[in-house]
C-alpha cells in the first residue's frame, strides 16, 4: 500500500524486513524471527527489564518514557492478571509509521508483547488497531493465527512451561482513544473517557490488572534490542536516547515518506537531504517536529538533534516522530485553525478546560482567519491556550494548548497581518503552493 | 446461554453470528467485543440498525441505552446508511499542505453532494475526516477501508470512476 522509501543514511534496524513479504511467518523465521522471545525466555524477567533499561529505549507514542523504566514499575506479586496493551490507534497528525510496521512486519509486534509479558509476568496482551485500519487487522490477525499453529502462542509457547494469548482488537476512530487510559477503556467497551492517575495502569490498569501500554514501535523495537543487544541498540542512538526511530516526513518536502534514523539525527538535514528539500524553490517556514501537538520551530531553530532531550531543550517535543514541513506559501493562522479543529473534534467532552477551549479557540480562530479578528483576540487566543495548559483531565487539552501558544508567539505578524479584514492575506500564496507539489 | 441466544434469533449471517459467539469469549469480559462487533455488524449491514442495537445488547448482556452510549461516542460508527462508497477525504495538516482542501471541493463537485451527504443514486457518500495515517503519503482518501494515496483531483476521477464502474 503505502510507497516504502529509503535514503543511504538510514539505520534500517527495526525497518530491515520492510518490503521482504516477512508478515508471513516463514520468511519472519527465516530472518532470525522469534529468537529474541526464546532468548528473553532464558533470560527471565528481571534480565529482560535489565537488558530494556541498557538500551534506553523511550516510548515513541510520544512521551518519550523510558520503557525499561515503564516494565519495572509493574508489581511482581499481583492477585489479578496483568496485561499488555499496544497501542496502535496512530492518529497524532503527521503520524503514519505503526502502520508500516503492521503491515511488514507483524510477526515483530507480536514477539515484542511476548518479551512484554515475559517481563512483567503477563499471560495476556492485546494489540489495539485504530479502525480505519482495517486492512492492517486483517494482517494481523493472520499473523497471530501463525504463531499459535507453530507453539509461540498459547500453551506452553517454545517449550518453556510458559502460557501466553495474544488478541489484537479494534478501535472504531477516536484520537483520544490513543491516550492510555482512554485506551483501557475502549478495550474495555466503553466511550473513551480519560481515567484519573493515580493510580498508574502499571498498578491498576486494564480490568484492574497491572498493565503496561506501550506505542506499537516501542513494542516492534524489543524483539531488535535482544537481537543485537541493549547496549548496541543504545549506542545507536544519543546519551539517553537510544537506537533508531521511524521519522514520518510530509507536508512541503520533495522526498516525504517514513525514513528510519538514529535519534539524535539532525532535523535540517533530515528536512533537506533525506526528504529531498523544499519543493519549488520555495523556502521553509516552520516545521512542527513531532506530530500536531509539539510546538512549532522556526527554520532558525531546526539546526538540532531529534532527540528527546535536544527537542525539549528547543521549545517542542520530539513526539510520535511526525516531521511536517512547511514553505512560505502556508497561512501560519489557517494551519493554527485547522490543527485546532481537529483538537476540537477529538476532545471526549468529558472535562471543560478541555471541551470548552478548544471550542472557543476555534471559534475565534475561524472568525479571525475569516477577517472578522480584533487585535485583542491574539492575546485572547494565547490566554485562552495557556489557561488549558496543565488544567484538563488528561494531556490532549495541553496537546491542543501547545501548538496554539507557539504559534502565536512566534508569528504573531501573520495573525496582525489578518486584522484589517478578509480575505486572508496569505490566500494568494496558495495557489502557488498546490503548483509546487 | 450463549451458543442457543445467537443462534436462535440473528439479523446477521451465519459466518458473522458464528464469529460473535466467538469474540465474546476472547476477553476477559465479555463487553470488550462490543465495539469491533458493532464495527463488523455495520460492515454487514451498511449502518447499526435498531435490530442490531437490540442484537448487539442481548449478546453482550448491557442494556440497549448502554450501546447507544458506545455508538454515539465513535466517529466510524453510524445508525443511518452510507453510500455504498464511502469517501472519506483527510483535510489535515499534512494533507492541507498538499492540497487536501482543493481535493474535498473536487470530490464535492464532482460527486454533487456535501459534507456527510449522499448521492441519490446511493452509490456514494462523502464526509471530510482527521488524519488518516496517510500523511507521508498525502493527500489521502479512504474509500470504505481501502486507501488511496499521493492524490491530484486527476487520479481522485479515477478512483471515483472505478467505484462507479465496480457497482
Ligand atoms: C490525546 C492523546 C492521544 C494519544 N495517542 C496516541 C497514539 O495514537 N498512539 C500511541 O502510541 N500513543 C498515544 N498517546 C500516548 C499514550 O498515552 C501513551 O503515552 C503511549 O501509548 C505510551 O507508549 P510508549 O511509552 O511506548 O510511548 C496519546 C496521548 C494523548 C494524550
Ligand atoms: S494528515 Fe492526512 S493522513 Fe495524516
Amino acid at each position: 500500500m503505502a510507497d516504502l522509501v529509503s535514503h543511504p543514511d538510514e539505520v534500517k534496524l527495526l525497518s530491515f524486513r520492510f518490503g521482504k513479504g516477512a508478515a508471513s511467518i516463514e520468511k519472519y523465521l527465516e530472518l532470525g524471527g522469534y529468537a529474541s522471545a526464546r532468548k528473553a525466555i532464558e533470560l527471565g524477567a528481571d534480565g529482560i527489564v535489565a537488558e530494556m533499561k541498557a538500551s534506553n529505549l523511550r516510548g515513541r507514542g510520544g512521551a518519550g518514557f523510558p520503557t525499561g523504566m515503564k516494565w519495572s514499575f509493574v508489581p511482581k506479586q499481583s492477585a489479578k492478571p496483568k496485561y499488555v496493551l499496544v497501542n496502535g490507534d496512530e492518529s497524532e497528525p503527521g503520524t503514519c509509521k505503526d502502520r508500516l510496521i503492521f503491515e511488514h512486519d507483524p510477526h515483530s509486534v507480536i514477539e515484542g508483547v511476548i518479551i512484554a509479558g515475559l517481563a512483567i509476568g503477563s499471560r495476556m496482551g492485546f494489540i489495539y488497531l485504530r479502525g480505519e485500519y482495517r486492512y492492517l487487522l486483517k494482517i494481523m490477525e493472520r499473523a497471530i493465527e501463525e504463531a499459535y499453529a507453530k507453539g509461540f502462542l498459547g500453551r506452553n509457547i517454545f517449550g518453556s512451561g510458559l502460557d501466553f494469548e495474544v488478541v489484537s482488537h479494534t478501535g472504531a476512530g477516536a484520537y483520544e482513544v490513543g491516550e492510555e487510559s482512554a485506551l483501557m477503556e475502549s478495550l474495555e467497551g466503553k466511550r473513551g473517557i480519560p481515567r484519573i492517575r493515580p493510580p498508574f495502569p502499571a498498578v491498576v490498569g486494564l480490568y484492574g490488572g497491572p498493565t503496561i501500554i506501550n506505542n506499537a514501535e516501542t513494542i516492534a523495537t524489543v524483539p531488535h534490542i535482544f537481537r543485537i543487544g541493549g547496549a548496541e541498540y543504545a549506542k545507536l542512538g544519543t546519551e539517553r536516547n537510544g537506537g533508531t526511530r521511524l521519522f514520518c516526513l510530509s507536508g512541503k518536502l520533495e522526498r516525504p515518506g517514513v525514513y528510519e534514523l538514529p535519534m539524535g539525527y539532525n532535523l535540517k538535514k533530515m528536512i533537506y537531504e533525506v526528504g529531498g528539500g523544499i519543493p519549488g524553490g520555495r523556502k521553509l517556514k516552520a516545521v512542527v517536529p513531532g506530530g500536531s501537538s509539539t510546538p512549532v520551530l522556526l527554520p532558525e531553530e531546526i539546526d538540532i538533534g531529534m532527540d528527546f532531550d535536544q527537542v525539549g531543550k528547543a521549545g517542542s517535543m520530539l513526539g510520535s516522530g511526525g516531521v511536517v514541513v512547511l514553505d512560505d506559501t502556508v497561512c501560519m493562522v489557517e494551519f493554527a485553525l485547522r490543527t485546532m479543529k481537529f483538537y476540537r473534534h477529538e476532545s471526549c467532552g468529558w472535562c471543560i478546560p478541555c471541551r470548552e477551549g478548544t471550542d472557543w479557540l476555534e471559534k475565534t480562530l475561524t472568525r479571525f482567519h475569516a477577517g472578522g479578528g480584533q487585535a485583542r483576540d491574539i492575546d485572547n487566543i494565547r490566554y485562552l491556550a495557556e489557561n488549558m495548559m496543565g488544567r484538563t483531565f488528561c494531556p490532549l487539552g495541553d496537546a491542543a494548548a501547545m501548538p496554539t501558544i507557539a504559534f502565536v508567539k512566534k508569528f504573531r505578524k501573520e495573525f496582525e497581518d489578518h486584522l484589517n479584514g478578509a480575505p486572508c492575506p496569505y490566500a494568494h500564496h496558495r495557489e502557488a503552493a498546490l503548483a509546487t507539489v | 446461554m450463549s451458543g442457543d441466544s445467537s443462534e436462535s434469533k440473528t439479523i446477521f449471517s451465519p459466518a458473522l453470528a458464528a464469529r460473535f459467539d466467538r469474540l465474546v469469549g476472547l476477553y476477559p469480559v465479555r463487553r470488550s467485543a462490543l465495539i469491533p462487533m458493532l464495527l463488523y455488524a455495520q460492515d454487514e449491514i451498511g449502518c447499526i440498525s435498531d435490530e442490531a442495537v437490540a442484537e448487539i445488547a442481548r449478546r453482550i448482556q448491557i442494556t440497549e441505552l448502554d450501546v447507544r452510549n458506545v455508538i454515539s461516542y465513535y466517529s466510524l460508527l453510524h445508525t443511518e446508511p452510507h453510500g455504498k462508497f464511502h469517501v472519506q477525504v483527510c483535510t489535515n495538516i499534512s494533507c492541507m499542505l498538499r492540497g487536501g482542501n482543493e481535493l474535498f471541493e473536487h470530490c464535492k463537485r464532482r460527486l454533487g453532494v456535501g459534507n456527510k451527504e449522499t448521492t441519490p443514486d446511493k452509490l456514494f457518500s462523502l464526509e471530510e475526516v482527521e488524519c488518516i495515517g496517510a500523511c507521508s503519503w498525502a493527500p489521502a482518501v479512504q474509500v470504505n477501508y481501502d486507501f488511496h494515496e499521493n492524490l491530484t483531483p486527476e487520479s481522485m476521477d479515477r478512483v471515483l470512476d472505478d467505484y462507479r464502474a465496480r457497482s
